[in-house]
């Protein structure tokens, strides 16, 4: 890393970076009772990125000998002079004090590596067995996703840090069809990836529950189709967090606030800062949203980001009005006058993150977390308080637009709610709103027992496209009078 | 790091990436001398990629990738694993290769494994320009200023804007003798212009496996001129409308059908093909007969690889034609089970076109909606292909055969099928820049009716 950064500096970059990262990958997914395939990654190299002159520039290699290294460290200075000629404004970073030997590991217990393809397959084909005593049930997808990252970074601040981390998926879904073909229906999104290890996969206990998530599917078929209009929604923590994910989480990247996303992902409509920040009144006071990168055994989780910066918690939203932005070393000093304001200190909040080595680092969402309400209440509690709606639990289709306004989200398992009792499914659920109408919708929340994760390995942004992996914690919610539709049709 | 690193590779300059089909059978062929499996099948991925990224009138991020990847597959019988690495050090070939078969004898079996290929014939695809393998970080910061300089004189006007070029190369292998290869340059340019009032967005974009057909100054006047149009959107109610839509925005609803069009699926009784009581809708019209669907990677507006991730050859194959689905997908495994001819998996499509111009729909059309652009599509419900997503980054409202204004962003909750059933006029088929899916995609514009739109989005 030490070549990496001197050849950076003596090619003439003002700051430099390297990262030397190893991305190893596992799978084994099954069918029915069958295995589909087993398959084992292993990607590793060194990415440089310089700042010369207010300029960024950014090569990697898979070469990870010292001519490799500095040829990358040359050509990320030469990309940052190229770009030089159509500089607009230059980059200026925010100050972050150096770790000079950090060293980091996430919090898993037993390395996915070390269990055998057969304990893996043999889990997976026991809980396709048990799904497979449903009537109706006739197809299983199921499966078991691991990434193991080993991330060195330094940069010319003074910082080195090692860190290792592991992330862990079980994956089912499970296919029920009518006896005369003329409906299937699927009961997917079983369980949350998390950024523990196989403990975590026992704990999930595949086996144990697929059978009821078989009774799931084959109840789809015969619920009642959905009647378009107003309900008030009871949302599940395993459904809320891809809502949390998409109209908030989303919306306040301060990238996407200020434009750099405007040719992908998109922008936000939490823009511009300085309207929003400390005005904007994005829900009731009861909603408190979170952003951090320090949350034991999540998906977003590291010791420091990939600028050396120690991640800490932030909120967000505070009381349900625009606290804070999701922030790099570069973004920060953007809102410094917002910080001055509140008497805080201008600092990053440590969300630069890169996918692998072969990506440069630019901000990414942290772990972001709707926080529990005072009183101490259930799912089955606020089921208990509504007099007619829709419990919805685990996420299904999601969209939203470009500026994070109008989403539409299905769901797995949808239990219509009469007199304060779940008197039924429903199927062919989807509900569409508009990010602060819906939001300032919610007039109940679950207490801190009720908290549960969420998450997902592919969040998207960035040209070229990189993903992310993030956890979103979650109570379950009540949304007071929200627009369903029925999205069954014929072909 | 829980590897070593190699200070002493032979292996030295990033500019010796992109492996040739002779160094792709070198590397090959010591995969073999080191198997130990029944059968080994490998595949050898290279590339060197160069990209610019500008935002809000400024440069943001900018980089160069190289990068080479060996997946090893061993079989033993009906097990089987693959192991991939991007080190091709001697040292850890035969790790790779230790380890896959390692990973294969504890495997439970694959009932569905099915033998490895031998040596196929394959129809080249020349999708490999030097002059664009060539190109550098300058050349593309030069081409970003012609849309960073009008924006900036403009004074009202935010660009942002992606530029990336590269060289890949894809070399398939087995110890049954199969060897397939293929190169491809790639230059890929997309543009959103807004407004600084917040009001106004336009897109634009161009690709070609040969940069010198991209014409940038053209792409950054189309996203500007939509951007300035746009400005000011009014909200109409959403409902069924007559739609002209873009062929970027065919593109994203038509390669959907592609997903769903999986024999194997089908039989099963999970598909939209599925035919009530049983069996498939092949040879049933289930779109407008003016509709025609292909893969056919030797067509010159495709220029795609000439084979599939099995090795087996692609050659035009029809999917849809005037209506009537031909055919469905076969795996290896499925064809052999049903009695049918394995498909591969083509990764490009091309909808044929017509001839009527998007001028010209504008003018025959008493009211509707001109689409730009579609964005984040995602499935509602696999029994009819019916997705959900919105417009994006121009939508207008015609009125009397011309463009009368711009209008807010819609929701739409609709399918391909249900919207090839309700085509009124066809477009000339243009190469996109890009689905939210991505592959080598020709689409033409197209005219319906009745296109489904739900909610409006305040979204620009």
């Amino acid at each position: 890393m030490m070549t990496g950064l001197n050849t950076a500096k003596s090619a003439g970059a003002g700051y430099a970076d390297v990262r030397i990262g190893r991305q190893r990958q596992n799978f084994v997914f099954t069918r029915e009772q069958q295995i589909q395939n087993v398959v084992d990654t292993d990607s590793m190299g060194c990415g440089v990125r310089a700042l010369v002159d207010g300029t960024w520039g950014f090569a990697a290699t898979r070469l990870l000998t010292k001519d490799g290294v500095s040829a990358a460290a040359k050509e990320a200075v030469s990309i940052a002079k190229a770009n030089r000629a159509a500089r607009d404004r230059p980059v200026v970073l925010t100050p972050n004090p150096p770790t000079p030997n950090g060293v980091w590991k996430s919090a898993f217990t037993k390395d996915p590596w070390d269990v055998s393809v057969e304990e893996k397959a043999a889990l997976l084909l026991k809980a396709n067995a048990e799904a497979l005593k449903v009537k109706g049930v006739k197809f299983i997808f199921s499966g078991l996703f691991f990434v193991k990252e080993e991330r060195s970074y330094a940069n010319t601040d003074g910082t080195v840090t090692s860190q290792t981390a592991v992330r862990s998926w079980p994956i089912m879904q499970i296919t029920a069809i009518n006896a005369d073909q003329s409906d299937f229906q699927n009961r997917t999104n079983i369980a949350a990836p998390m950024g523990r290890g196989w403990e975590y996969v026992l704990e999930r206990d595949l086996p144990g529950h697929a059978e009821q998530w078989g009774e799931e599917a084959a109840a789809k078929l015969g619920a009642k189709p959905v009647e378009v209009g107003r309900y008030d929604l009871v949302l599940h923590p395993s459904h809320l967090w891809l809502t949390i994910h998409e109209s908030v989480a989303h919306p306040t990247e301060l990238d996407r606030a200020m434009g750099y996303e405007a040719n992908y992902a998109g922008t936000s409509f939490v823009s511009p800062p300085e309207k929003m920040l400390g005005q904007f009144k994005y829900g009731p006071e009861i909603m408190n949203i979170q952003g951090d990168r320090s949350q034991e055994g999540c998906l977003g989780t590291v010791g420091w980001d990939d600028e050396g910066v120690k991640p800490e918690p932030f909120l967000l939203i505070k009381k349900g009005i625009v606290n804070d932005y999701q922030t790099t070393r570069e973004q920060a000093v953007w809102l410094d006058w917002w910080y001055k304001k509140q008497g805080r200190e201008t600092r990053s909040h440590g969300c630069s993150y890169a996918q692998n080595w072969d990506n440069v680092q630019f901000q990414r969402m942290p772990n972001v977390s709707l926080l529990p309400g005072e009183k101490e209440q259930s799912f089955e509690d606020l089921i208990a308080a509504t007099d007619r709606g829709i419990a919805i639990i685990g996420d299904g289709s999601f969209s939203i637009d470009q500026q994070r306004y109008n989403a539409q989200f299905g769901g797995q398992v949808f239990h219509e709610i009469k007199g304060g009792k779940i008197v039924g499914q429903l199927k062919d659920v989807a509900y569409q709103m508009r990010t602060p109408d819906f939001w300032n919708s919610m007039d109940m929340i679950g207490g801190k027992k009720s908290y549960e994760f969420g998450g997902s390995f592919f969040d998207g942004k960035g040209q070229p496209g990189q993903i992310n992996a993030v956890s979103h914690g979650a109570v379950p919610a009540r949304f007071r009078n929200i627009n369903v539709i029925n999205t069954g049709s014929k072909a | 790091m829980s590897r070593p690193h190699r200070l002493l590779s032979p292996e030295t300059a990033p500019d010796a990436a992109i492996v040739s089909a002779d160094d792709a059978q070198a590397v090959f062929a010591r995969v073999k001398k080191l198997s130990k499996a029944e059968t080994v099948e490998m595949q050898l991925n290279s590339n060197h990629t160069g990209n610019t990224r500008f935002a809000a009138n400024q440069m943001s991020t900018s980089g160069s990738v190289t990068d080479m990847q060996l997946a090893v597959q061993s079989s033993f019988g009906a097990k089987h694993a693959v192991v991939v690495t991007n080190d091709l050090t001697d040292e850890s070939l035969a790790r790779a290769v230790a380890e896959s078969e390692a990973l294969a004898k504890l495997a439970p079996d694959d009932p569905e494994a099915m033998p490895a290929l031998g040596p196929q014939t394959y129809v080249p695809v020349n999708a490999h320009f030097d002059s664009t393998a060539r190109l550098t970080a300058a050349d593309r910061a030069k081409a970003a200023l012609t849309a960073l300089q009008p924006a900036r004189t403009a004074g009202d006007l935010q660009a942002a804007g992606f530029i990336i070029t590269g060289e890949t190369s894809v070399a398939l292998g087995n110890s049954k003798d199969m060897f397939a290869f293929h190169r491809a340059t790639s230059a890929n340019y997309q543009l959103t212009v807004r407004t600084s009032d917040g009001t106004g967005s336009g897109w634009a974009a161009a690709d070609h496996p040969d940069w010198s057909q991209l014409d940038f100054k053209a792409v950054s006047d189309r996203a500007i001129e939509k951007a300035k149009l746009s400005r000011n959107p009014v909200a109409i109610e959403p409902g069924r409308y007559t739609v002209i839509l873009e062929p970027q925005a065919v593109g994203d609803l038509v390669q959907l059908i592609g997903n769903y069009s999986d024999a194997r699926s089908t039989d099963e009784g999970r598909s939209p093909f599925v035919k009530a009581g049983g069996g498939n809708k092949v040879g049933e019209k289930i779109v407008d007969e003016r509709v025609n669907i292909v893969a056919d990677p030797q067509d010159p507006q495709l220029m795609s690889q000439p084979f599939d991730g099995d090795g087996l050859a692609l050659n035009r194959q029809s999917f849809i034609e005037n209506g009537v689905l031909k055919q469905l997908f076969y795996t290896r495994f499925w064809a052999k089970k049903q009695g049918k001819v394995a498909t591969g998996q083509p990764a490009s499509i091309k909808m044929m076109g017509g001839s009527t111009s998007i001028e010209d729909m504008i003018k025959s059309t008493p009211r509707g909606v001109l689409v730009t652009r579609l964005w984040y599509l995602r499935e509602v419900d696999p029994r009819t292909i019916l997705y959900t997503g919105l417009t994006r980054d121009g939508t207008f409202l015609i009125e009397n055969g011309k463009i009368t204004k711009a209008i807010r962003n819609f929701r739409f909750n609709d399918s391909p099928l249900f919207m090839l059933n309700n085509l009124e006029m066809l477009g000339p088929s243009v190469r996109l820049a890009g689905t939210e899916q991505g592959g080598d995609i020709v689409m033409p514009s197209i005219k319906v009716k009745d296109f489904n739109f739900t909610s409006l989005s305040e979204a620009v």
